[in-house]
């Protein structure tokens, strides 16, 4: 069915630049930082992603909402996304599947987003302006006020955003009885690297951002899983200091996204916040030890710097991006530690890098 | 791994003359791999029966042999020239056998020559329904229930264990053949009659039919380092039934959850790895349940393929020109994306747009054929529409098929016949989508159009949302249309000629541009960068859309626009593409930016390699004019891009927009029957007597003024449609009522039919004040063929030295006095001595690129340079290099259609050509092709 309320709603850049379009989802203003996910399926799993917290998503694929939403495919409990830029919102579906619309989706879950605009405009602006900060609005306001309120948006640089989507409990999952058993770090974990664990047979225990190295212990891990998440990696002592004690004691440690840069920092590499980060179902990457090659899924803003890792006496480069030759991979040598900037658990995106949470569970025999 | 340089030359081998099933995508295929190939630094050897095609041009390859494709002319070859290996996967099926033919003869281990891009097992275990049913079971990839049948026998006891509907599928047969659905019982003895006879191994499948399950298919690339990538996703709009050559297709995948389609995408390249080792494209079919989303693998093709071609030209990927480069041993990851530059070409192509293919018929051409869709393609060619919304992509196919629609729906043209319309969505035909269309408008609910098609609810609410946005349209008129109501229209493809009817009253479509221009609502130009504009890309593909930002920068050089052909179809097919090609090609080297229009994605010309700029666009007169308007080009080449391109030029013409070459007023003679033949009678060259009817009973009057037997026709047609020849009133009377009941408001020419003339043809170049004869050809057969379909010699072989100097002296007369600038085109008859002109056609004709095959001189590549004025005639040297004669054979697909009579007249029914040598006369073949001649030929 056609939209028949119409409402304008309106896109600032924090460069100033405006783009006007309709309002979807719920009425009302959003902030965050804007990037472009180039992903032509997996909408919801990207809105649900935790990695997202404090962004607003741009999808360059022109349709969105056409198979629905389905409560089995979410990425974590609710909407993570700050809000969403699309070409064309399609709230009819036909998937049999699906449970609900994505408008009644947002709705429910308070998501403002804009639609009926050039997307591809707005790619283009931030593909060579860079990563910046962004409101949609819907309420009517002038851009004057917008202005206003956009300025008040911290940067996404120095800011520590795992806290907010971190398990407040520790919870379990798996059979108990499991000689394998995973400490998972919640960064801002996805359901999916749960899964892609736990169908391999080991019990997981998931903790918070701030759980230490020895309250983990006490759940007698034979590995750990770092996880990804939001945020800039540099403002993360904590947890790097966690890391740092599982590498020296030698457990099996795989980290993800987030958590790969967190291995990095334990090891003394560098972060820093990229021009336009990696966010799509595309990026080719190479595994140099192997010399095989695998399509990833990627959503990351922050990278390991590529010359401090070439240098570096006990880091080894393993993967590495074949568009853009960044760290896409390391390995802590003499150790059984590893981790990769990319997405193996993918959800969405190509199932190519299963093979690295195999390697895991191999490391904890 | 690095090129393998123990590869020094390479044998590719094509596809040979078009059929259905086998078309000019494998001339884009071919070409761009030979091209591959060369800047590599590779010989290439190239042989190919069909003369019409750019890759057997000396622009793509280094030697081209125009021989039959068998193993005698592969051996012919391999004795004239060190092969190292020989690439069989770019020339469809008909390559691949060979390629088999001869490894099974030894030929290529004689002669030392590898195999590179194939593994000949892997053929096997794909063309062997049994073989590769039970590789999917062995790796866990579902199948629908199947067995082999060998015998009738076997085939009864099969279905009678699987039930009913099935399908019958013959094996190693090409686009289907011999293959249909069982939905009784007592439809199975004939089906499976058929199918065992079709298949050259009397071997066919008994399948479970799946039949409305949603259908996909991957393009997969694989390196010899087993690297995969899933280039792109095309879901089939049509669902299982209906052969995906007849489907029309939409890319990227609309209605698939990431959750499927990653399921489909590992199956495919677990599927792709088992059957073999081989570094190339590669096709994979599947088919899901819409209920529990079950996934059925239905085919794989170890090669490059109709849909590899659609989907380079979907995504921006040269899918050909990458697999060739992996067929020599390169590795994905060590080559760049030659859209982009910078990144690798080891990736996914993200698509920030849709794509819908739509497939050309020409059922037309064959009456009494069977015009259900179903396994067994019949479609002619293709037309791709490029939008930011499905239902915009879908509108300008739908303008592009040039079908005298100007969109889907809302043109005059609906459907109101509740049950027509219904049984049009049950009997898919070529026009099911204008009849979902219509059958939403009259208000059936979409969950009945969704039952009886199975056609995914979510493009039926997209097309239903078009009925509810022209019931908004429809309360206004010119006067009163409001922006936003206009904006959203055009953002949703409709024409200024649909939204003219729309608005009502006497609207006219012009109206509408200058509305629309007054409210600022124009094309902008969007790029197709493989990417969705991650990286930056200096590439030159773009298509419209009525969005925000123009991408398309309009540079200061001079430019020249090449019109386009449009659709293949019979009439007008490759032979257009290959003259377009040379037309760029000149008009680069003529100093000139060359841009190119045309909507064919099976095409060369719309290789963006090929055009400085590429305007991947409908050849629709609303999409040129805004091209027109912003490249501003010195003018534009209409002689080359058949009638689609020319029927153009009246409106360029009247907005005052150059024709290059022979001028609009020129040209238009040939098209008026009048001046024409007062031009003649002027020249005292002789022409038939005709006369010219608007009923029945003028034509009879006119019939026995100019005497019987007499050729009746529509007075604009292409490829002779709706000609006939009678013999007496009564006959003439069915005709006339006939042809304007198909073509209403036309008139109908009625020429007195020299009987048992003979024919012959003249290709010429005019530069205004000198002509030059390319070519003279006589047709084996007697005048009443359609000279498409006749078998035809180069140079004449029985008419009088006095009959050809009288054929040059007319056709230079003509060509002078018609001021021709560029090619000209022309027709005779000959009977008792006395040469008559029939038909004179302004511009590149089916035979230029056969004759510029047989002489070896770039035709095209001359005449467009003296229409662009950058040359004269007397700058050039012709040296024909044609030994002997060369024969043009007409090749026709009937056995898509085995209802249809298998006579010939004059409308054109082949689909394609092939160029024969023979050193003389005394060759057997044409002893043998000159003793058949006949008026009834069949083939």
């Amino acid at each position: 069915m056609r939209q028949n309320n119409k409402f304008p709603a309106t896109l600032l850049l924090a460069d100033g630049t405006v783009f006007c379009g309709t309002s979807i989802g719920k009425i009302g203003s959003t902030t965050g930082e804007i990037c472009f996910n180039t992903g032509m399926t997996g909408y919801q799993e990207i809105f649900t992603d935790p990695s997202y917290t404090g962004q607003i998503l741009l999808q360059t694929n022109v349709h969105i909402g056409n198979y629905g939403v389905n409560q089995l495919e979410q990425e974590s409990d609710t909407i993570k996304i700050a809000g969403l830029v699309c070409k064309n919102f399609n709230v009819p579906y036909s998937r049999r599947q699906a449970d609900q619309s994505v408008q009644e989706y947002f709705a429910l879950n308070n998501i403002v987003g804009i639609t009926d605009l050039d997307t591809r405009e707005i790619v283009r602006h931030v593909r060579s302006k860079g990563a910046m900060n962004a409101i949609i609005s819907s309420e009517g306001k002038s851009i004057e006020e917008l202005k206003l309120q956009l300025a008040a948006v911290p940067s996404m640089e120095g800011l520590e955003l795992s806290s907010t989507v971190s398990t407040k409990e520790t919870y379990y999952l798996g059979d108990s009885s499991a000689a394998k058993r995973v400490a998972v770090l919640d960064l801002g974990v996805k359901q999916n690297i749960l899964r892609c664990i736990e169908e391999r047979g080991a019990y997981l225990a998931v903790f918070n951002c701030t759980a230490t190295f020895e309250e983990m212990m006490q759940f007698k891990p034979t590995g750990f899983m770092i996880s990804n998440g939001p945020g800039d990696p540099a403002v993360m002592p904590c947890a790097v200091e966690t890391v740092k004690k599982i590498v020296d004691a030698n457990i099996p440690l795989f980290g993800i996204c987030l958590g790969h840069q967190m291995l990095a920092e334990s090891q003394g590499l560098k972060t820093y916040k990229m021009f336009n980060g990696h966010r799509g179902l595309n990026h080719p990457v190479k595994n140099l030890i192997t010399g095989k090659c695998e399509i990833t899924s990627q959503n990351h803003g922050f990278g390991v710097k590529m010359d401090e890792t070439l240098d570096h006496p006990t880091v080894e480069l393993t993967h590495i991006n074949l568009n853009d030759n960044t760290v896409e991979g390391i390995r802590v040598k003499n150790k059984k530690a590893f981790s990769v900037q990319y997405h193996p658990e993918a959800a969405p995106g190509p199932e190519d890098s299963r093979y690295l949470f195999d390697d895991f569970i191999a490391l904890m025999n | 791994m690095p090129k393998d340089s123990s590869i020094r030359s390479v044998l590719l081998i094509g596809s040979g003359p078009i059929i259905i099933g086998q078309a000019c995508e494998f001339d884009y295929s071919g070409s761009q791999a030979a091209r591959s190939l060369k800047e590599e630094g590779i010989k290439v050897i190239l042989i190919n029966s069909n003369p019409a095609t750019i890759m057997t041009d000396p622009v793509t390859a280094d030697h081209v042999y125009l021989l039959p494709l068998n193993p005698a002319s592969i051996e012919q070859i391999l004795t004239e020239h060190q092969i190292d290996a020989v690439l069989p996967t770019m020339g469809g099926q008909t390559a691949l056998n060979l390629a088999i033919e001869c490894d099974e003869m030894g030929l290529w281990k004689k002669y030392n020559v590898r195999m590179i891009g194939v593994d000949i097992d892997a053929i096997e275990t794909t063309e062997n329904r049994e073989k590769f049913r039970q590789k999917m079971i062995d790796i866990g990839v579902p199948v629908a229930d199947s067995k082999v049948a060998n015998s009738f026998l076997e085939g009864k006891e099969i279905a009678q264990r699987i039930g009913f509907p099935l399908v019958i599928r013959p094996s190693y047969t090409l686009g289907g053949s011999g293959g249909g659905f069982v939905w009784v019982k007592e439809e199975l003895d004939a089906a499976l009659q058929r199918g065992l006879s079709a298949s050259p191994t009397h071997e066919v499948l008994v399948e479970k039919a799946v039949f409305g399950w949603k259908e996909y298919e991957l393009e997969l690339l694989r390196d010899q380092n087993d690297s995969v990538a899933i280039i792109c996703t095309i879901e089939n709009f049509d669902p299982m039934g209906i052969h995906t050559g007849d489907s029309i297709t939409v890319a990227p995948a609309m209605t698939l959850s990431d959750t499927v389609f990653q399921r489909m995408r590992t199956m495919a390249i677990h599927m792709m790895r088992s059957i073999g080792n081989f570094a190339g494209g590669c096709n994979v079919q599947f088919a899901v349940n819409p209920e529990d989303e079950a996934i059925i693998s239905v085919e794989i093709n170890p090669r490059v393929s109709r849909s590899s071609a659609l989907a380079s030209k979907a995504t921006g990927y040269p899918i050909a020109k990458i697999a060739a480069k992996l067929a020599i041993g390169y590795h994905l990851d060590e080559l760049k994306n030659p859209v982009t530059k910078t990144t690798s070409a080891y990736f996914e192509p993200a698509i920030d747009y849709v794509i819908v293919k739509i497939p050309r018929w020409n059922f037309d051409k064959f009456k009494g054929a069977n015009k259900t869709l179903g396994l067994q393609m019949k479609s002619v060619g293709e037309v791709m529409g490029i939008g930011r919304t499905f239902i915009e992509a879908l509108q300008k196919a739908t303008q592009s098929l040039e079908i005298k629609r100007n969109g889907l729906g809302s043109d005059g043209y609906q459907q109101r016949n509740l049950e027509d319309i219904v049984d049009k969505l049950k009997n898919a035909s070529w026009d099911r989508i204008f009849a979902v269309k219509d059958a939403l408008s009259l208000g059936m609910p979409i969950s009945s159009v969704e039952k009886i098609t199975r056609i995914d609810r979510w493009f039926l609410t997209q097309i239903n949302d078009m009925v509810r946005l022209e019931s908004d349209a429809k309360r206004f008129n010119i006067g009163t249309l409001p922006k936003e109501l206009m904006t959203e229209l055009k953002q949703k493809g409709y024409s200024d000629i649909q939204i003219a009817y729309l608005l009502g009253g006497d609207t006219t479509e012009d109206e509408v541009w200058d509305l629309r221009k007054s409210m600022g609502i124009h094309r902008i130009y969007k790029m197709v960068d493989t990417c969705a504009a991650e990286f930056p890309s200096p590439t030159n593909y773009f298509y419209s859309s009525f969005d925000g930002e123009n991408e398309s920068i309009v540079s200061d050089k001079k430019k020249v626009i090449v019109l386009g052909s449009g659709p293949n179809r019979i009439g007008q097919g490759i032979e257009f593409d290959y003259s377009c090609v040379h037309g760029l090609l000149a008009a680069k080297e003529s100093g000139f930016e060359a841009i190119m229009i045309n909507c064919n994605p099976e095409t060369v010309s719309t290789d963006f390699d090929m055009a400085d700029k590429l305007y991947f666009e409908p050849v629709f007169w609303e999409a040129l004019r805004e091209i027109v308007e912003l490249e501003k080009p010195v003018g534009v080449i209409v002689q080359l891009g058949g009638q689609t391109a020319l029927k153009l030029a009246r409106k360029l013409e009247a907005m005052g927009v150059k024709i290059i070459g022979t001028s609009f007023a020129n040209m238009d003679i040939s098209e008026d029957r009048g001046s024409f033949s007062d031009l003649l009678k002027e020249l005292e060259i002789p022409y038939p007597d005709y006369g010219v009817a608007e009923d029945a009973d003028e034509a009879v009057a006119v019939a026995n003024k100019i005497g019987y037997p007499v050729l009746v026709r529509p007075s604009y047609v292409l490829g002779g449609q709706g000609m006939k020849i009678v013999i007496n009133d009564e006959d003439l009377e069915q005709a006339v009522i006939s042809l304007l009941g198909d073509l209403p408001g036309n008139r109908v020419l009625i020429d007195h039919f020299l009987d048992r003339a003979e024919e012959a043809e003249i290709d010429l170049i005019c530069d205004g004040k000198d002509a030059h004869v390319i070519g003279m050809m006589e047709h084996i057969e007697p005048a009443g063929i359609h000279s498409g379909d006749s078998y035809a010699v180069l140079p004449p072989f029985s008419l009088s030295q006095q009959v050809q100097d009288t054929m040059e002296k007319y056709a230079r007369n003509l060509a002078i006095k018609m001021n021709i600038v560029g090619l000209l085109n022309i027709q005779f008859a000959i009977k008792n001595e006395k040469v008559y002109v029939i038909e004179a056609n302004p511009r590149a004709s089916r035979t230029v690129p056969f004759i510029a095959k047989a002489y070896q001189i770039p035709y095209i590549n001359i005449a467009t340079k003296i229409m662009l004025g950058v040359n004269r005639l007397h700058d050039f040297k012709f040296e024909r290099k044609l030994v002997g004669y060369a024969i043009k054979e007409p090749v026709f697909s009937y056995e898509k259609f085995p209802e249809v009579k298998k006579e010939l007249g004059p409308e054109m029914k082949s689909t394609g050509e092939a160029i024969r040598f023979i050193k003389d006369l005394q060759d057997p073949y044409f002893r043998h092709l000159y003793k058949e001649k006949s008026m009834y030929l069949s083939k």
